[in-house]
């Protein structure tokens, strides 16, 4: 266990074993230490052992920078600390802290780089380097990319270990006896008679000792938590509609604000007029906001219907007003000036398919744009004051709020406050801040009076940031039983340049998420080509649960499983045999004795397999349909993900299974479209989803121990649509190629 | 106007047209009611009224004139769990959780009129409550748990 001993100064000194590249982003101000965001904070009494731990006379808090939407990442990150610590988890508060470059997401950047995830050679982990010394620069809080397990996973442990064995050190100097004779357990340090030192009266004394950064990291026999069924820390407020999210939020004197902001995202309104609203009652006034109007009133209802009064014209849409428009767009997409990367270049397909000639197979696929949609609409309350804002938001990278949000004020960046909050789900909606700015703005216009912005759901749905739009094109070759030759090119926006660019950031060279779920998969086809088209002129979209693979996911396996069938070989056989990882193999074959691969079905019931490999996780997925007079059922779903290890097992399985369903809810009938420059569908009445009848019995396991620690917010999704469509295949003969499903078939 | 809220009646000087989810909100303060799209097409408001599930974004505060009003609050608190949410607790059933005080109020209505529901009884029953993080599986088996312990109870 030695090596950890270095761990704790790579973490917390940041940086020493970074590959050393230096070269760009800024690499000195990556060596330079980080400050300590929350000795500002700090009361007398107090003592901050590490960003992480925070212990005062009152208790223990653990800050977990990480937002939960849903996932789950407050117990996890608490969890993991309190493991070290020695502490319950009904013995610590949890507090998602303040932005702060202390935090930034080691993980993400792991993913922005264009490498397999997996790939330890040297050019990767140099490259992982670089890009870490960028997202320090940036200082990159984020929630995203199912990075917060593999991020903590260390070094949320060695903030517990730390602040454990610093407490130690002020025990035995408070006491006299030795370090080593003494033991923790329980939120306490225990003398060799039993007397117990409460971490809480040992702060003060903490405080005043060299923090002890060489510890040691437990062996995974000795854990109390990790691994185990650990009731959720926010279990009860949950079941109980006490749990306070954004909306829920009511400072004293609070007004509350509705907008209406340009659906077509072209400017401020070419006219309007708000006479009727400002005459309704309640209604303190109505503001210009950028790009659109605001409403203040005495409450939520009645900012509401007086943003519904206002007429307002729209200047027209810089992309197509008809979906012809962005379809056209996307087929004539696949050119030679358009390619932004070929990730995935193995053999010589040309050479291939020119030799398969007459039998070359074909394809073509669609999938729709898609709304994040979350049962909590946009909400959060601003107060701006002299020389200081405080923001309460559920914000997924709190530190561009921070920044937007002293840009609009005209403040520093200091001056700031993100008090992030709960979220009521977000599937990436989150990451995006411009109604945090607009809350700004008419905070400004109110100063000293907390304002409570809450989009009305149509009007969260006609401004999200949708899901890209994708098509690709597939040719492919098989011979003697086999798949000899796969091509696909995928065409979309970038998601990465619509987001970032809304930051003001312009990030260099290919978007990996064009074919991320495609050009990354570990198939060893003799030869095999995936190639990125980055589309230009499309509406503008944001990172959606799973990004590029949500899209990709469906088209590479779907593509596969028709190459397979075209061979007359067996789905999972076929699949186990072209795959080149052992963890995917081992996922595979889970799945397969999970549902018992093969077994005979009855007539008009049918098996697809769906698999993708994303955020550096292998998921593999067996959906059984049965068709009946009403339509396609989906009876049930077997899933099997390589994670490495398995944190909290409960959650684990709640997460994986809630990703399929998410997958195969939008895979089924969901789909953005937009029709004179705006979207279509304004509510759930229109952008429909899987309901209760539909749901299937869903059964999980987990296959550990054969790869990196890996985080399971994203990887479930990408194979459900892929599976589902297989399967329909497979029950049916019909083959469809365009989502949502429900244009070709109904589903019971 | 008056409203008569899990037992307690509140005064409100609201329009007859304000839906009862933001007299609740806003004008009574009880947050664990939820708004998720305003056209009863989601759930996440589902309250009681004289023991039956509503949306309460489309129940006017003028039509409730002597009515008994049930919100989450109303079934059971942190420190003394309704069966419903005890059996929600025990399952794990929320994610992010914004839906749950809906699909929990829905559920009790369920249970009150059919307390040993079959799965087809709570497809029917819960079909209207929308569940964005695909919490289905284990709504259907708390409602079956909290049956099966309502009925242990009985």
């Amino acid at each position: 266990m030695g090596k950890f001993g270095k761990i704790a100064r790579r973490t917390f000194l940041i940086g020493s074993a970074a590959i050393a590249g230096g070269v760009a982003f800024g690499y000195f101000k990556y060596k330079s230490p980080v400050a300590n965001p929350l000795l500002g904070d700090l009361k007398p009494g107090q003592a901050a052992l590490t960003p992480y731990v925070l212990i005062d006379g009152t208790g223990v808090t653990l800050i977990t920078p990480r937002m939960d939407m849903g996932q789950g990442v407050y117990s996890l990150q608490a969890m993991l600390i309190a493991e070290e610590l020695d502490i319950g988890l009904d013995q610590v508060r949890v507090d998602p802290g303040m932005p702060s470059p202390a935090y930034y997401n080691t993980a993400l950047s792991h993913e922005a780089v264009p490498f397999d995830p997996r790939d330890t050679s040297m050019m990767a982990e140099t490259m992982r380097g670089v890009a870490d010394a960028a997202m320090k620069f940036m200082g990159m809080q984020m929630t995203g990319g199912s990075t917060t397990t593999p991020d903590g996973y260390e070094k949320l442990r060695i903030a517990g270990a730390v602040a454990r064995e610093t407490l130690k050190a002020a025990a035995a100097k408070r006491t006299g006896v030795a370090v080593a004779d003494l033991k923790t357990e329980g939120g306490a340090v225990v003398l060799p008679d039993g007397t117990r030192l409460d971490y809480t009266t040992l702060a003060p004394d903490a405080a005043g000792v060299e923090p002890v950064t060489e510890v040691t990291l437990r062996e995974p026999e000795a854990w109390r938590l990790i691994g185990k069924d650990v009731r959720r820390i926010d279990i009860v407020a949950k079941s109980t509609g006490t749990q306070v999210y954004s909306i829920d939020l009511e400072p004293e004197g609070v007004v509350h604000a509705a907008v209406r902001l340009n659906p077509r995202r072209s400017g401020a309104p070419a006219s309007f007029d708000a006479s009727a609203a400002e005459a309704m009652r309640g209604v303190e006034k109505v503001l210009p906001v950028t790009g659109g109007l605001a409403v203040l009133a005495d409450n939520t209802w009645r900012a509401f219907q007086a943003a519904d009064a206002i007429t307002v014209e729209w200047p027209a849409a810089a992309y197509p007003a008809e979906m012809q428009g962005h379809w056209d767009l996307l087929s004539a997409g696949f050119t030679k000036d358009n390619v932004d990367a070929t990730p995935r270049e193995a053999g010589d397909v040309a050479a291939a398919l020119v030799r398969a000639g007459e039998a070359v197979v074909n394809a073509e696929y669609r999938a729709p744009y898609l709304a994040h949609a979350p049962m909590e609409p946009l909400a959060m309350t601003v107060l701006v004051g002299e020389g200081r804002a405080d923001v309460w938001a559920a914000a997924q990278a709190p530190r561009f709020a921070q920044a937007n949000v002293a840009k609009v004020l005209g403040l520093p960046v200091e001056a700031v406050h993100v008090h992030v909050q709960m979220a009521g789900g977000s599937f990436g909606h989150r990451l995006e801040d411009d109604a945090i700015r607009v809350a700004a703005e008419i905070a400004n216009q109110v100063k000293g009076r907390p304002v409570k912005l809450t989009l009305k759901r149509e009007e969260d749905m006609a401004t999200d940031y949708p899901r890209q739009i994708a098509m690709a094109r597939a040719e492919g070759a098989v011979a003697d039983g086999k798949v000899v030759a796969f091509d696909l090119g995928i065409a979309m926006p970038s998601v990465i340049a619509s987001q970032m660019g809304r930051q003001g950031m312009n990030i260099p060279g290919p978007d990996s998420q064009i074919t991320a779920g495609a050009g990354d998969q570990p198939f060893a086809i003799p030869d095999y080509r995936v190639t990125g088209f980055r589309v230009p002129g499309l509406a503008p979209v944001s990172s959606w649960r799973s990004v590029g693979a949500s899209t990709n996911g469906f088209f590479h396996d779907s593509f596969l499983d028709e190459l397979i069938h075209a061979a007359g070989a067996d789905p999972l056989t076929e699949r186990i045999r072209l795959m080149d990882d052992p963890e995917g193999v081992k996922v595979l074959e889970t799945v397969g004795e999970m549902c018992g691969w093969g077994a005979s079905l009855p007539k008009g019931t049918g098996r697809g397999i769906g698999f993708c490999r994303s955020f550096g996780v292998p998921v593999a997925e067996v959906i059984e349909v049965r068709q009946t007079e009403a339509g396609i059922r989906i009876e049930k779903i077997w899933i099997a993900a390589g994670v490495g290890r398995v944190i909290d097992p409960q959650n684990f399985a709640n997460l994986v299974a809630g990703g399929a369903i998410f997958g195969l809810s939008h895979a089924m009938s969901s789909e953005i479209t937009y029709a004179d420059g705006m979207v279509e569908q304004p509510n759930f009445d229109a952008y429909e989803g899987m309901r209760m009848p539909q749901a299937p019995v869903v059964e999980v396991k987990a296959v550990e121990g054969l790869g990196r620690v890996r985080g399971i917010g994203e990887p479930p999704v990408p194979p459900a649509a892929a599976a589902l469509a297989n399967a329909i295949f497979a029950a049916t003969g019909q083959r469809i190629r365009e989502l949502p499903l429900s244009k070709s078939v109904d589903f019971a | 106007m008056q409203f008569k809220v899990n037992g307690t009646v509140h005064e409100a000087d609201v329009e007859e047209d304000m839906p009862l989810l933001w007299v609740l909100r806003d004008v009574i303060g009880l947050k664990g009611t939820k708004y998720g799209c305003g056209v009863a097409a989601c759930g996440a408001c589902t309250v009681m009224v004289n023991g039956e599930a509503v949306r309460s974004c489309q129940t006017l505060a003028g039509d409730l004139a002597g009515a008994e009003i049930t919100t989450i609050e109303g079934l059971g608190t942190p420190g003394t769990l309704h069966a419903i949410q005890a059996a929600w607790v025990e399952h794990q059933v929320a994610q992010c959780g914004y839906c749950q005080s809906g699909q929990m109020m829905q559920a009790a209505s369920l249970l009150a009129v059919t307390p040993k529901p079959t799965d087809a009884e709570i497809d029917e029953a819960m079909e209207g409550n929308l569940c964005r993080c695909g919490t289905y599986p284990r709504i259907r088996a708390a409602i079956h748990a909290a049956a099966a312990s309502i009925q242990q109870a009985g």
